[in-house]
Protein backbone atom coordinates (compact mmCIF):
# COMPACT_ATOMS: atom_id res chain seq x y z
CA UNK A 1 0.00 0.00 0.00
CA UNK A 2 1.59 3.32 -1.18
CA UNK A 3 0.48 6.99 0.25
CA UNK A 4 -2.30 8.36 -1.49
CA UNK A 5 -1.03 11.99 -2.39
CA UNK A 6 -2.81 14.39 -0.92
CA UNK A 7 -4.37 16.78 -3.42
CA UNK A 8 -3.42 21.13 -2.53
CA UNK A 9 -7.53 21.78 -2.30
CA UNK A 10 -9.87 19.47 -0.14
CA UNK A 11 -11.55 16.61 -2.90
CA UNK A 12 -15.13 17.22 -2.72
CA UNK A 13 -17.09 14.10 -0.19
CA UNK A 14 -19.18 11.88 -1.24
CA UNK A 15 -22.63 11.68 1.52
CA UNK A 16 -21.50 7.71 2.37
CA UNK A 17 -18.13 9.53 3.10
CA UNK A 18 -19.16 12.46 4.89
CA UNK A 19 -21.79 9.88 7.08
CA UNK A 20 -18.62 7.66 7.60
CA UNK A 21 -16.19 10.13 8.60
CA UNK A 22 -18.91 12.35 10.68
CA UNK A 23 -19.90 8.95 12.51
CA UNK A 24 -16.46 8.19 13.33
CA UNK A 25 -15.45 11.70 14.37
CA UNK A 26 -18.37 11.21 16.78
CA UNK A 27 -16.73 8.18 18.56
CA UNK A 28 -13.22 9.73 18.75
CA UNK A 29 -13.86 11.25 22.17
CA UNK A 30 -13.35 7.54 23.18
CA UNK A 31 -9.48 8.84 22.64
CA UNK A 32 -10.13 11.93 24.91
CA UNK A 33 -11.75 9.38 27.70
CA UNK A 34 -9.02 6.97 27.95
CA UNK A 35 -6.22 9.49 28.02
CA UNK A 36 -8.33 11.06 30.77
CA UNK A 37 -8.74 7.85 32.81
CA UNK A 38 -5.15 6.89 32.13
CA UNK A 39 -3.82 10.62 33.69
CA UNK A 40 -5.69 9.44 36.68
CA UNK A 41 -4.79 6.18 37.54
CA UNK A 42 -1.64 6.80 36.94
CA UNK A 43 -1.13 10.05 39.70
CA UNK A 44 -2.24 9.55 43.05
CA UNK A 45 -5.25 8.50 45.07
CA UNK A 46 -4.92 11.70 47.07
CA UNK A 47 -5.14 13.76 43.43
CA UNK A 48 -7.78 11.37 41.42
CA UNK A 49 -10.92 13.22 41.69
CA UNK A 50 -9.17 16.59 40.49
CA UNK A 51 -7.36 14.99 38.21
CA UNK A 52 -10.57 13.68 36.66
CA UNK A 53 -12.20 17.03 36.86
CA UNK A 54 -9.43 18.72 35.66
CA UNK A 55 -9.50 16.43 32.39
CA UNK A 56 -12.98 17.61 32.11
CA UNK A 57 -12.13 21.54 32.84
CA UNK A 58 -9.70 21.33 30.51
CA UNK A 59 -11.24 19.79 27.48
CA UNK A 60 -14.15 22.60 27.71
CA UNK A 61 -11.29 24.91 28.13
CA UNK A 62 -9.60 24.05 25.22
CA UNK A 63 -12.39 23.62 22.97
CA UNK A 64 -13.76 27.45 23.92
CA UNK A 65 -10.41 28.50 23.17
CA UNK A 66 -10.29 26.98 20.24
CA UNK A 67 -13.40 28.00 18.99
CA UNK A 68 -13.11 31.66 20.36
CA UNK A 69 -10.00 32.38 18.77
CA UNK A 70 -7.56 29.46 17.81
CA UNK A 71 -9.97 28.44 14.67
CA UNK A 72 -9.39 31.43 13.36
CA UNK A 73 -5.70 31.16 13.04
CA UNK A 74 -6.06 27.82 12.43
CA UNK A 75 -8.11 28.07 8.97
CA UNK A 76 -9.23 25.39 6.60
CA UNK A 77 -7.57 24.31 3.40
CA UNK A 78 -10.23 26.55 1.33
CA UNK A 79 -10.35 29.04 3.75
CA UNK A 80 -7.91 32.59 3.85
CA UNK A 81 -4.65 32.67 4.86
CA UNK A 82 -1.61 34.69 5.52
CA UNK A 83 1.46 34.22 3.48
CA UNK A 84 5.10 35.49 3.49
CA UNK A 85 7.19 35.76 0.13
CA UNK A 86 10.32 34.99 0.83
CA UNK A 87 13.37 33.51 -0.93
CA UNK A 88 10.63 33.23 -4.11
CA UNK A 89 8.99 30.93 -2.09
CA UNK A 90 5.24 31.46 -0.83
CA UNK A 91 5.13 30.67 2.98
CA UNK A 92 1.69 29.88 4.16
CA UNK A 93 2.10 30.48 7.81
CA UNK A 94 -1.23 31.00 9.36
CA UNK A 95 -4.94 30.83 8.63
CA UNK A 96 -7.58 34.20 8.48
CA UNK A 97 -10.43 32.24 8.92
CA UNK A 98 -13.70 33.86 10.16
CA UNK A 99 -13.77 34.73 13.97
CA UNK A 100 -16.06 32.75 16.18
CA UNK A 101 -16.58 30.18 13.89
CA UNK A 102 -18.52 32.28 11.59
CA UNK A 103 -20.13 30.63 8.32
CA UNK A 104 -19.35 27.41 9.68
CA UNK A 105 -22.83 26.02 8.48
CA UNK A 106 -22.00 27.30 5.02
CA UNK A 107 -18.41 25.98 4.78
CA UNK A 108 -17.65 23.14 2.57
CA UNK A 109 -18.67 19.44 3.83
CA UNK A 110 -14.83 19.15 4.12
CA UNK A 111 -14.15 22.05 5.85
CA UNK A 112 -16.90 21.32 8.36
CA UNK A 113 -15.39 18.10 9.22
CA UNK A 114 -11.56 18.96 9.31
CA UNK A 115 -12.95 21.59 12.07
CA UNK A 116 -14.72 18.81 14.03
CA UNK A 117 -11.59 16.96 13.95
CA UNK A 118 -9.09 19.83 15.01
CA UNK A 119 -11.79 20.66 18.37
CA UNK A 120 -11.24 17.09 19.32
CA UNK A 121 -7.74 17.15 18.40
CA UNK A 122 -6.75 20.14 20.87
CA UNK A 123 -8.92 18.70 23.56
CA UNK A 124 -6.64 15.78 23.36
CA UNK A 125 -3.49 17.68 22.74
CA UNK A 126 -4.82 20.01 26.16
CA UNK A 127 -5.09 16.87 28.25
CA UNK A 128 -1.65 15.69 27.65
CA UNK A 129 0.36 18.38 29.59
CA UNK A 130 -2.22 17.57 32.56
CA UNK A 131 -1.40 14.14 32.96
CA UNK A 132 2.57 15.15 32.95
CA UNK A 133 1.87 17.42 36.07
CA UNK A 134 -0.31 15.21 38.09
CA UNK A 135 -0.04 15.53 41.69
CA UNK A 136 1.15 19.11 41.75
CA UNK A 137 -1.01 21.41 39.13
CA UNK A 138 -3.49 23.91 40.05
CA UNK A 139 -6.63 23.02 38.25
CA UNK A 140 -6.96 26.85 37.19
CA UNK A 141 -3.29 26.83 36.06
CA UNK A 142 -3.68 24.02 33.87
CA UNK A 143 -7.02 25.40 32.36
CA UNK A 144 -4.46 28.36 31.54
CA UNK A 145 -2.28 26.24 29.98
CA UNK A 146 -4.81 24.42 27.65
CA UNK A 147 -6.56 27.78 26.75
CA UNK A 148 -2.98 29.29 25.63
CA UNK A 149 -2.14 25.92 23.81
CA UNK A 150 -5.90 25.46 22.19
CA UNK A 151 -6.15 29.78 21.33
CA UNK A 152 -2.29 30.12 20.06
CA UNK A 153 -0.20 27.07 19.78
CA UNK A 154 -2.04 24.42 18.33
CA UNK A 155 -4.03 26.73 15.40
CA UNK A 156 -0.47 27.63 14.42
CA UNK A 157 1.11 24.08 14.27
CA UNK A 158 -2.47 22.99 12.82
CA UNK A 159 -2.71 25.28 9.98
CA UNK A 160 0.67 24.40 8.95
CA UNK A 161 0.04 20.88 8.21
CA UNK A 162 -3.55 20.44 7.55
CA UNK A 163 -4.66 23.54 6.36
CA UNK A 164 -2.25 24.15 3.20
CA UNK A 165 0.14 25.51 5.28
CA UNK A 166 3.86 25.87 4.39
CA UNK A 167 4.49 21.88 5.96
CA UNK A 168 2.15 20.64 3.68
CA UNK A 169 2.82 22.57 0.87
CA UNK A 170 6.55 21.57 1.06
CA UNK A 171 5.39 18.96 -1.82
CA UNK A 172 5.06 21.56 -3.91
CA UNK A 173 7.18 24.28 -3.39
CA UNK A 174 10.37 22.31 -2.86
CA UNK A 175 9.95 18.95 -4.59
CA UNK A 176 9.51 16.51 -1.22
CA UNK A 177 6.63 14.86 -2.31
CA UNK A 178 3.90 14.94 -0.69
CA UNK A 179 4.98 17.14 1.92
CA UNK A 180 5.31 16.48 5.49
CA UNK A 181 1.89 13.83 6.12
CA UNK A 182 0.75 13.71 9.69
CA UNK A 183 -2.79 11.95 8.69
CA UNK A 184 -4.15 11.51 12.85
CA UNK A 185 -2.43 14.34 14.70
CA UNK A 186 1.05 12.11 15.71
CA UNK A 187 2.55 15.96 15.18
CA UNK A 188 -0.07 18.37 16.16
CA UNK A 189 -1.70 16.23 18.65
CA UNK A 190 1.23 14.05 20.16
CA UNK A 191 4.11 15.68 19.74
CA UNK A 192 3.22 18.80 20.56
CA UNK A 193 1.61 17.80 22.98
CA UNK A 194 4.66 16.20 24.68
CA UNK A 195 6.95 19.39 24.07
CA UNK A 196 3.75 20.60 25.95
CA UNK A 197 4.20 18.16 29.18
CA UNK A 198 8.06 19.14 28.92
CA UNK A 199 7.67 22.81 29.17
CA UNK A 200 5.26 22.09 32.02
CA UNK A 201 7.10 19.65 34.14
CA UNK A 202 10.35 21.85 33.84
CA UNK A 203 8.28 24.98 35.10
CA UNK A 204 6.59 22.90 37.27
CA UNK A 205 9.03 21.04 39.10
CA UNK A 206 8.88 17.77 40.09
CA UNK A 207 6.69 16.33 43.17
CA UNK A 208 8.07 16.93 46.52
CA UNK A 209 10.21 14.16 47.48
CA UNK A 210 10.76 12.32 44.25
CA UNK A 211 13.95 13.41 43.63
CA UNK A 212 15.82 13.42 47.32
CA UNK A 213 19.10 14.75 47.62
CA UNK A 214 21.98 12.44 47.11
CA UNK A 215 19.49 9.41 46.86
CA UNK A 216 17.59 7.71 43.88
CA UNK A 217 14.46 9.02 42.11
CA UNK A 218 11.72 7.72 44.66
CA UNK A 219 9.43 5.43 43.04
CA UNK A 220 5.50 6.87 43.41
CA UNK A 221 3.80 4.41 41.46
CA UNK A 222 -0.30 4.43 40.04
CA UNK A 223 -2.82 4.43 42.25
CA UNK A 224 -4.89 2.46 40.39
CA UNK A 225 -4.24 -0.48 37.53
CA UNK A 226 -7.69 -0.53 36.51
CA UNK A 227 -8.36 2.70 35.54
CA UNK A 228 -5.04 2.34 33.57
CA UNK A 229 -5.93 -0.32 31.64
CA UNK A 230 -9.42 0.24 30.67
CA UNK A 231 -8.10 3.71 29.86
CA UNK A 232 -5.87 1.51 27.10
CA UNK A 233 -9.29 -0.34 25.68
CA UNK A 234 -10.93 3.22 25.88
CA UNK A 235 -8.52 5.30 23.43
CA UNK A 236 -8.27 2.44 21.33
CA UNK A 237 -11.42 2.68 20.34
CA UNK A 238 -10.84 6.85 19.96
CA UNK A 239 -7.82 6.27 17.89
CA UNK A 240 -9.27 4.04 15.10
CA UNK A 241 -11.71 6.58 14.83
CA UNK A 242 -8.94 9.30 14.99
CA UNK A 243 -7.18 7.09 12.10
CA UNK A 244 -9.44 6.19 9.79
CA UNK A 245 -10.97 9.65 9.69
CA UNK A 246 -7.87 11.19 9.67
CA UNK A 247 -6.81 9.20 6.42
CA UNK A 248 -9.99 10.33 4.71
CA UNK A 249 -9.75 14.27 5.89
CA UNK A 250 -5.86 14.12 5.81
CA UNK A 251 -4.71 11.70 2.81
CA UNK A 252 -8.04 11.51 0.85
CA UNK A 253 -7.49 7.50 1.10
CA UNK A 254 -10.59 5.73 -0.30
CA UNK A 255 -12.79 3.94 1.56
CA UNK A 256 -11.28 0.65 0.38
CA UNK A 257 -8.24 1.57 2.25
CA UNK A 258 -9.62 2.49 5.06
CA UNK A 259 -10.24 -1.09 7.25
CA UNK A 260 -6.21 -1.51 6.42
CA UNK A 261 -5.82 1.84 8.41
CA UNK A 262 -7.87 0.18 11.10
CA UNK A 263 -6.16 -3.07 11.28
CA UNK A 264 -2.71 -1.40 11.54
CA UNK A 265 -3.87 0.74 14.12
CA UNK A 266 -4.43 -2.61 15.95
CA UNK A 267 -1.31 -4.31 14.99
CA UNK A 268 0.75 -1.48 16.24
CA UNK A 269 -1.06 -1.24 19.39
CA UNK A 270 -1.14 -4.59 19.76
CA UNK A 271 3.19 -5.00 18.59
CA UNK A 272 3.78 -2.51 21.09
CA UNK A 273 2.02 -3.97 24.19
CA UNK A 274 3.67 -7.32 23.05
CA UNK A 275 7.77 -5.67 23.23
CA UNK A 276 6.70 -3.86 26.23
CA UNK A 277 5.64 -7.06 27.94
CA UNK A 278 8.35 -8.42 27.38
CA UNK A 279 11.19 -6.49 28.02
CA UNK A 280 9.42 -5.12 31.54
CA UNK A 281 9.31 -9.01 32.23
CA UNK A 282 13.20 -9.63 31.45
CA UNK A 283 14.15 -6.53 33.27
CA UNK A 284 11.71 -6.70 36.35
CA UNK A 285 10.89 -10.24 36.38
CA UNK A 286 7.38 -9.88 36.37
CA UNK A 287 5.30 -7.39 33.39
CA UNK A 288 4.41 -3.71 34.76
CA UNK A 289 0.74 -3.14 34.00
CA UNK A 290 1.61 0.52 33.91
CA UNK A 291 4.41 0.52 31.80
CA UNK A 292 2.50 -1.82 29.57
CA UNK A 293 -0.31 0.54 29.34
CA UNK A 294 2.16 2.97 27.96
CA UNK A 295 3.73 0.92 25.66
CA UNK A 296 -0.06 0.30 24.20
CA UNK A 297 -0.38 3.56 24.37
CA UNK A 298 2.98 4.84 22.49
CA UNK A 299 1.78 1.83 19.91
CA UNK A 300 -1.47 4.31 19.01
CA UNK A 301 0.64 6.98 18.92
CA UNK A 302 3.12 6.08 16.64
CA UNK A 303 -0.19 4.53 14.43
CA UNK A 304 -1.11 8.11 13.81
CA UNK A 305 1.44 8.71 11.55
CA UNK A 306 1.49 5.31 9.94
CA UNK A 307 -1.70 3.87 9.74
CA UNK A 308 -2.89 5.38 6.52
CA UNK A 309 0.44 4.55 5.22
CA UNK A 310 2.10 1.35 5.99
CA UNK A 311 1.64 -2.36 5.14
CA UNK A 312 -0.13 -4.19 8.29
CA UNK A 313 3.19 -6.17 8.74
CA UNK A 314 5.40 -2.47 8.62
CA UNK A 315 2.68 -1.27 11.36
CA UNK A 316 3.37 -4.39 13.78
CA UNK A 317 7.39 -3.51 13.03
CA UNK A 318 6.45 -0.18 14.20
CA UNK A 319 4.47 -0.95 17.09
CA UNK A 320 7.26 -3.37 18.73
CA UNK A 321 10.10 -0.77 18.20
CA UNK A 322 8.06 1.61 19.84
CA UNK A 323 6.80 -0.65 22.68
CA UNK A 324 10.68 -1.92 23.47
CA UNK A 325 11.32 1.80 23.28
CA UNK A 326 8.78 3.69 25.25
CA UNK A 327 9.27 1.48 28.69
CA UNK A 328 13.43 2.43 28.29
CA UNK A 329 12.88 5.96 27.55
CA UNK A 330 10.39 6.09 30.71
CA UNK A 331 13.27 4.96 33.03
CA UNK A 332 16.03 6.90 31.33
CA UNK A 333 13.89 10.42 31.65
CA UNK A 334 13.05 9.59 35.29
CA UNK A 335 16.60 8.47 36.49
CA UNK A 336 18.99 10.31 34.77
CA UNK A 337 17.49 13.72 33.41
CA UNK A 338 15.10 14.04 36.61
CA UNK A 339 12.14 14.36 35.13
CA UNK A 340 9.16 13.91 37.29
CA UNK A 341 6.24 12.37 34.35
CA UNK A 342 3.43 10.71 36.35
CA UNK A 343 1.96 9.80 32.99
CA UNK A 344 4.84 9.14 31.16
CA UNK A 345 3.27 11.52 28.30
CA UNK A 346 6.67 12.47 26.95
CA UNK A 347 7.98 9.32 26.48
CA UNK A 348 4.58 7.67 25.17
CA UNK A 349 3.59 10.54 23.12
CA UNK A 350 6.93 12.40 21.78
CA UNK A 351 8.88 9.61 21.55
CA UNK A 352 5.59 7.42 19.88
CA UNK A 353 5.09 10.25 17.94
CA UNK A 354 8.47 11.01 16.55
CA UNK A 355 9.06 7.55 15.72
CA UNK A 356 5.82 7.46 13.80
CA UNK A 357 6.47 10.29 11.81
CA UNK A 358 10.26 8.83 11.12
CA UNK A 359 8.75 5.32 10.01
CA UNK A 360 6.18 6.84 7.99
CA UNK A 361 9.07 8.77 5.86
CA UNK A 362 11.23 6.21 5.94
CA UNK A 363 8.41 3.62 4.62
CA UNK A 364 7.02 5.67 2.21
CA UNK A 365 7.79 4.92 -1.45
CA UNK A 366 8.19 8.48 -2.57
CA UNK A 367 11.97 9.81 -3.14
CA UNK A 368 11.54 12.96 -0.62
CA UNK A 369 9.27 11.59 1.92
CA UNK A 370 11.44 11.06 4.33
CA UNK A 371 13.13 14.58 4.32
CA UNK A 372 9.77 15.87 4.66
CA UNK A 373 8.88 14.81 7.62
CA UNK A 374 12.14 15.34 8.95
CA UNK A 375 11.43 19.19 7.97
CA UNK A 376 8.30 18.76 10.07
CA UNK A 377 10.08 16.85 13.03
CA UNK A 378 12.66 20.22 13.41
CA UNK A 379 9.70 22.75 13.52
CA UNK A 380 7.60 20.76 15.59
CA UNK A 381 10.52 20.45 18.28
CA UNK A 382 12.61 23.47 16.98
CA UNK A 383 9.41 26.13 17.36
CA UNK A 384 7.02 24.10 19.34
CA UNK A 385 9.39 23.62 22.69
CA UNK A 386 10.66 27.39 22.93
CA UNK A 387 7.06 28.77 21.89
CA UNK A 388 5.17 26.75 24.48
CA UNK A 389 8.04 27.17 27.04
CA UNK A 390 7.91 30.69 26.81
CA UNK A 391 3.94 31.24 26.62
CA UNK A 392 3.71 28.48 30.03
CA UNK A 393 6.37 30.94 31.46
CA UNK A 394 4.40 33.84 30.90
CA UNK A 395 1.60 31.91 32.80
CA UNK A 396 3.47 30.99 35.65
CA UNK A 397 4.44 34.52 36.76
CA UNK A 398 0.60 35.23 36.65
CA UNK A 399 -1.14 32.47 37.87
CA UNK A 400 1.53 29.94 39.19
CA UNK A 401 1.24 26.56 37.97
CA UNK A 402 1.97 24.62 41.21
CA UNK A 403 0.17 24.12 44.21
CA UNK A 404 1.83 24.75 47.58
CA UNK A 405 3.80 22.60 49.57
CA UNK A 406 1.07 21.99 51.52
CA UNK A 407 -1.79 21.36 48.98
CA UNK A 408 1.14 18.67 47.73
CA UNK A 409 1.00 17.38 51.20
CA UNK A 410 -2.98 16.61 51.93
CA UNK A 411 -3.22 15.89 47.90
CA UNK A 412 -4.89 17.87 45.24
CA UNK A 413 -8.22 16.62 46.41
CA UNK A 414 -8.69 17.86 49.02
CA UNK A 415 -6.44 21.21 48.63
CA UNK A 416 -9.01 22.30 45.63
CA UNK A 417 -12.13 20.47 46.09
CA UNK A 418 -12.08 19.62 49.57
CA UNK A 419 -12.66 16.23 49.38
CA UNK A 420 -11.19 12.89 48.40
CA UNK A 421 -12.13 10.66 45.12
CA UNK A 422 -12.76 7.64 47.43
CA UNK A 423 -13.81 9.04 50.94
CA UNK A 424 -14.87 5.71 52.42
CA UNK A 425 -11.03 4.77 52.43
CA UNK A 426 -8.23 5.00 54.40
CA UNK A 427 -5.24 7.11 52.45
CA UNK A 428 -1.89 5.67 53.21
CA UNK A 429 0.22 7.93 54.64
CA UNK A 430 3.09 9.00 52.24
CA UNK A 431 6.99 8.01 53.96
CA UNK A 432 9.09 10.61 51.79
CA UNK A 433 7.08 13.30 53.87
CA UNK A 434 8.34 12.42 56.78
CA UNK B 1 21.92 27.75 30.74
CA UNK B 2 18.16 26.07 30.43
CA UNK B 3 17.20 29.36 28.54
CA UNK B 4 20.37 28.64 26.04
CA UNK B 5 19.69 25.11 25.29
CA UNK B 6 15.71 26.62 24.49
CA UNK B 7 17.13 29.87 22.25
CA UNK B 8 19.66 26.70 20.09
CA UNK B 9 16.16 24.92 19.00
CA UNK B 10 14.86 27.20 16.90
CA UNK B 11 18.72 27.74 15.50
CA UNK B 12 18.15 23.68 14.38
CA UNK B 13 14.77 24.40 13.24
CA UNK B 14 16.34 27.34 10.55
CA UNK B 15 19.38 25.27 9.79
CA UNK B 16 16.82 22.74 8.34
CA UNK B 17 14.75 25.75 7.02
CA UNK B 18 18.05 27.11 5.44
CA UNK B 19 18.62 23.86 3.63
CA UNK B 20 15.65 23.55 1.29
CA UNK B 21 16.00 27.30 0.63
CA UNK B 22 19.20 27.57 -0.36
CA UNK B 23 19.68 23.93 -2.11
CA UNK B 24 17.90 22.73 -5.52
CA UNK B 25 16.00 19.69 -5.48
CA UNK B 26 18.07 18.07 -7.36
CA UNK B 27 21.01 18.42 -4.66
CA UNK B 28 19.12 15.70 -2.51
CA UNK B 29 22.31 14.70 -0.81
CA UNK B 30 23.76 18.38 0.18
CA UNK B 31 20.04 18.50 1.87
CA UNK B 32 19.90 15.96 3.65
CA UNK B 33 22.87 16.57 5.09
CA UNK B 34 22.24 19.89 5.94
CA UNK B 35 18.25 18.88 7.47
CA UNK B 36 19.91 16.45 9.48
CA UNK B 37 22.15 19.09 11.03
CA UNK B 38 19.54 21.39 11.51
CA UNK B 39 18.11 17.86 14.23
CA UNK B 40 21.32 18.03 15.36
CA UNK B 41 21.23 21.36 16.60
CA UNK B 42 18.12 20.84 18.07
CA UNK B 43 19.36 17.80 19.39
CA UNK B 44 22.13 19.46 21.06
CA UNK B 45 19.87 22.04 22.14
CA UNK B 46 17.75 19.62 24.18
CA UNK B 47 20.50 18.01 26.26
CA UNK B 48 21.72 21.45 27.06
CA UNK B 49 18.01 22.47 28.21
CA UNK B 50 17.97 19.00 30.45
CA UNK B 51 21.38 19.62 31.63
CA UNK B 52 20.27 23.28 32.22
CA UNK B 53 17.18 21.62 34.12
CA UNK B 54 19.22 19.05 36.34
CA UNK B 55 21.52 21.87 37.83
CA UNK B 56 19.02 24.23 38.73
CA UNK B 57 17.09 21.16 40.43
CA UNK B 58 20.37 20.27 42.69
CA UNK B 59 20.81 23.74 43.87
CA UNK B 60 16.79 23.70 44.15
CA UNK B 61 17.35 20.66 46.55
CA UNK B 62 20.35 21.66 48.15
CA UNK B 63 18.96 24.64 48.88
CA UNK B 64 15.54 23.00 50.50
CA UNK B 65 18.19 20.20 52.58
CA UNK B 66 19.45 23.34 54.28
CA UNK B 67 16.17 25.06 55.07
Amino acid sequence: MTPAIPSILPLPLSDATFALVLALLLLAPLALAGVALINTGLGRSRSAAQSLLGSLAIVAVAVIAFALLGATFAGTADGPSHTLHLAGTSWNWLGAGPFFLGGLGKASAQSQLSLLFEFLAVALAALIPWGSGADRLRLTAGCAVAAVLAALVFPLFAHWTWANGWLSQLGVNFSLSSGFLDPAGAASIHVLGAVSALAVVWIAGPRKGKFPQGGFATAMPGHNAVYILFGCLLALAGWLAFNVAGAVLWMHAPLSALPVAAVNTLLSASGAVGATFAVTRIRFGKPDASLCANGWLSGLVASSATAAIVTPLQSLMIGLIAGVLTPLLVEVLELAVSIDDPSGAIAVHGAGGLWGLIAAGALASQPGQFLAQLVGIAAFIGLGLPLVYLLFWLVNRWLPLRADSDGERIGMDLHELGGGAYPEFVIHRDDSYR
Amino acid sequence: MKYAGLLVLPAGFFLAIAALVLFPATSAGARAGFVLCGLAVEALGLVVAARGHLEAQSHKAHGEDRA
